[in-house]
């Protein structure tokens, strides 16, 4: 009777197994994030440049993300990552654009609108902006048309009052677009850039200027930018390489334990379900380093199985009967797999928190293995054991 | 077998290894990719039958630093000093214009601070993990075996080390994640083995220190073997398969993990009785 219900639910589990890796290996291969190392993309650090008067402070820097992430909604630049690293720098993470220096480089202007007289004095900045848009005149070409806010408005006719006849010049991050001169006193409010600019140009300084300015100015500090074509073919080797090593695993497995061998290729299928159905649901990403990890984290998952065998071996090999063996093996075993795998986890965290990009995910797939693999061997295997041995207790099946 | 009595061979063995990369370290040092350096390298494919030296002649129009050219198949990696993107895209149309079709690959950036912030992180990370082990294996073993655990470490560490400075592989950020996996590999095959030694002084049997050291290591010795072997599967097809990008990463964990199997057989074991024995 044992024996039959054991049969029973050894071929449900394996079923349930090969029907979940059958509907979750395209689910699992669409959805899972690639890192920027296997999907081609940049990366660039940005970091805050401190000038007189101006600190820098984590304000300055929530700030500015404010600013960028507006940005890259209105330009409209697809799947870009922005976040803070430290206290004055921020990461910028572009995939899927075509050219994705020349987004960085927009993104990045201080963008900085001031009015200027003829002596330098700064008249209103874009502060006082209550909305830019570009349009394009027939006969004038590309521009933008700016609207000041009530202060702006109030300061603009001031300032064309003081500056009636002389020149008034439009600066942008200290260059001069251009230098109107002053015919009327404006108070409606309204001002005009006309520049060389084309009809994209304007669109995007006009995004710009409507975004406000940066509240300081950035410098790139690091750029790492990878093409498609190594994307794909990183993805596409390790992969393979990936799957080689798994089926030599699973072989060497089945060849040196038997039956056991057998329960931790199965458990090995359920693992790698666990590790990578975790990262989708995290949303953590896959970095070329993170396959790496993932590949180690298999043969560091059979480690947890090859210390319960050795250990049921030995027992087995002191006369003892099939289940009480697997059970001494589990309870002599647990301590040795925690011990192990807590020191291992302590550097995979440590990891995480000095890593940034690829070796981040490295660290992420190899702490979610090391806790997988430990859940899989106390708990699973070590179920699948007790069924087996409940369907036949010839201890040859278990190399002894 | 007699590991504990035979502890000198074995002591020297993992000298002969260690002092030579000591040496290399302390003459030449390590080749710095630009994670440490700063400066940029530029990796493209162009055609296998072009040479390094065609390449590096269309560099020499360039005021480009010292400039070095590699060639693996039809990739090409120049390094350089750090680059503008105005620079890079000259160069890369500099390089149609001789050549053709030329496929960008990728292009890597890094400013001089981040080689430093990098260093520091990297000892700091080394620093904090040694520590976090020490104190976890005090609190779960004792001691002694935390010291000899953290004697395993520097081993493997030095071996990793060293063999990089002799053959002049490039170390960059991804290295010091591997070093650092490497330590959490080494100490968890230490701890097996320390656990058996534990649990065998635990049964107070009347047998010396040695015999008992021996004995747990034989008992332990089949898993250490089909551990690292089973590992070394994985890592094994990722070099022979993997892309060129990480074929140092995997090569500086394949070195370890089979120094962090030989240590904690051979080292761990042996320096905590020398620590016992005398304490």
């Amino acid at each position: 009777m044992k024996k039959t219900s054991s049969i029973l639910i050894i071929a449900v589990i394996i079923a349930a197994l090969a029907f979940l890796t059958y509907y979750l290996y395209e689910p699992i291969k669409e959805n899972i994030k690639l890192g920027l190392d296997l999907r081609g993309g940049l990366r660039v650090v940005l970091e805050a440049e401190e000038t007189e008067g101006q600190e820098v402070t984590p304000d300055t820097i929530q700030k500015a993300l404010g600013i960028l992430r507006n940005r890259v909604d209105s330009l409209g630049v697809k799947e870009t990552n922005l976040f803070p690293q430290g206290d004055r720098r921020i990461v910028i993470e572009i995939a899927g654009e075509e050219d994705p220096e020349a987004a960085v480089d927009l993104l990045k202007t201080t963008s900085q609108l001031e009015f200027w007289d003829e002596q330098g004095n700064v008249l209103l900045t874009g502060k006082n902006l209550k909305d830019a848009q570009a349009t394009v005149d027939p006969q004038r070409g590309a521009m933008v048309q700016l609207e000041f806010d009530k202060e702006g408005t109030k300061l603009f006719a001031k300032a064309t009052q003081e500056n009636l006849g002389r020149r008034i010049a439009i600066v942008i991050d200290n260059n001069v677009v251009s230098a109107p001169v002053v015919r009327d006193v404006i108070t409606t409010g309204q001002a005009v850039i006309e520049g060389d600019f084309t009809a994209k140009e304007a669109q995007d300084l006009a995004v710009l200027l409507r975004s406000g300015a940066l509240p300081v100015s950035f410098k790139v500090m690091e750029k790492r930018s990878i093409g498609p074509t190594l994307g794909a073919d990183s993805l596409e080797k390790s992969i393979k390489a990936g799957i080689v090593g798994i089926i030599a695993v699973l072989i060497f497995m089945l060849g040196y334990y038997r039956l056991p061998g057998l329960i931790a290729d199965i458990s090995l299928i359920l693992y790698a379900l666990l590790v990578l159905g975790t990262m989708w649901a995290l949303g953590a990403v896959l970095t070329l380093p993170g396959i790496a990890a993932f590949a180690l984290s298999i043969g560091m998952a059979v480690d947890a199985n090859i210390i319960i065998y050795e250990r049921i071996k030995e027992e087995l090999r002191l006369g003892k009967t099939l289940l009480a063996a697997i059970e001494a093996g589990f309870r002599r075993a647990f301590r040795t797999i925690l011990d192990a795998n807590i020191t291992t986890l302590i550097t995979a965290l440590v990891l995480m928190y000095f890593g940034t990009g690829p070796i981040k995910g490295f660290a992420v797939t190899l702490s979610i293995g090391i806790v997988a693999s430990m859940l899989v061997a106390l708990i699973f295997t070590r179920y699948m054991l007790i069924l087996f041995a409940n369907i036949t207790k010839n201890t040859k099946l278990y190399g002894v | 077998m007699q590991i504990v009595q035979r502890r000198k061979i074995f002591y020297i063995i993992s000298l002969l290894v260690i002092i030579p990369g000591l040496i290399s370290l302390f003459v030449q040092g390590l080749n710095l990719g630009i994670d440490f350096t700063g400066g940029s390298v530029l990796n493209i494919r162009i055609d296998e039958k072009v040479t390094a030296g065609e390449v590096r002649s269309v560099l020499s129009s360039f005021d480009l630093g010292r400039a070095e050219v590699q060639k693996s198949g039809a990739d090409f990696y120049i390094r350089t000093r750090e680059l503008s993107q105005e620079e890079t895209k000259e160069l890369l149309k500099a390089l149609e214009g001789k050549f053709g079709q030329v496929r960008f690959l990728s292009a890597e950036s890094v400013g001089p601070v981040i080689g430093k912030e990098l260093t520091r992180n990297a000892v700091l990370a080394l620093l904090i993990a040694g520590v976090l082990m020490l104190i976890y294996i005090t609190v779960r073993f004792e001691f002694y075996f935390g010291i000899a655990a953290i004697v395993g470490i520097m081993h493997n560490v030095l071996v990793v080390l060293g063999l990089f400075s002799l053959f002049q592989w490039e170390v960059n950020s991804s290295f010091i994640a591997a070093i650092l996996t490497v330590i959490g590999y080494s100490i968890n095959d230490t701890i097996v083995v320390f656990d058996r030694i534990r649990e065998n002084l635990s049964f107070k049997l009347k047998e010396d220190l040695m015999t008992l050291i021996n004995r747990s290591i034989m008992q332990t010795l089949n898993r250490s073997i089909n551990t690292v072997l089973t590992s070394a599967f994985a890592l094994i097809a990722l070099l022979a398969f993997g892309g060129a990008t990480i074929k140092l990463f995997v090569l500086a964990m394949l070195i370890g993990f089979i120094s962090g199997a030989y240590s904690s057989i051979f080292i761990a074991s042996p320096v905590w009785y020398e620590l016992k024995a005398r304490a």
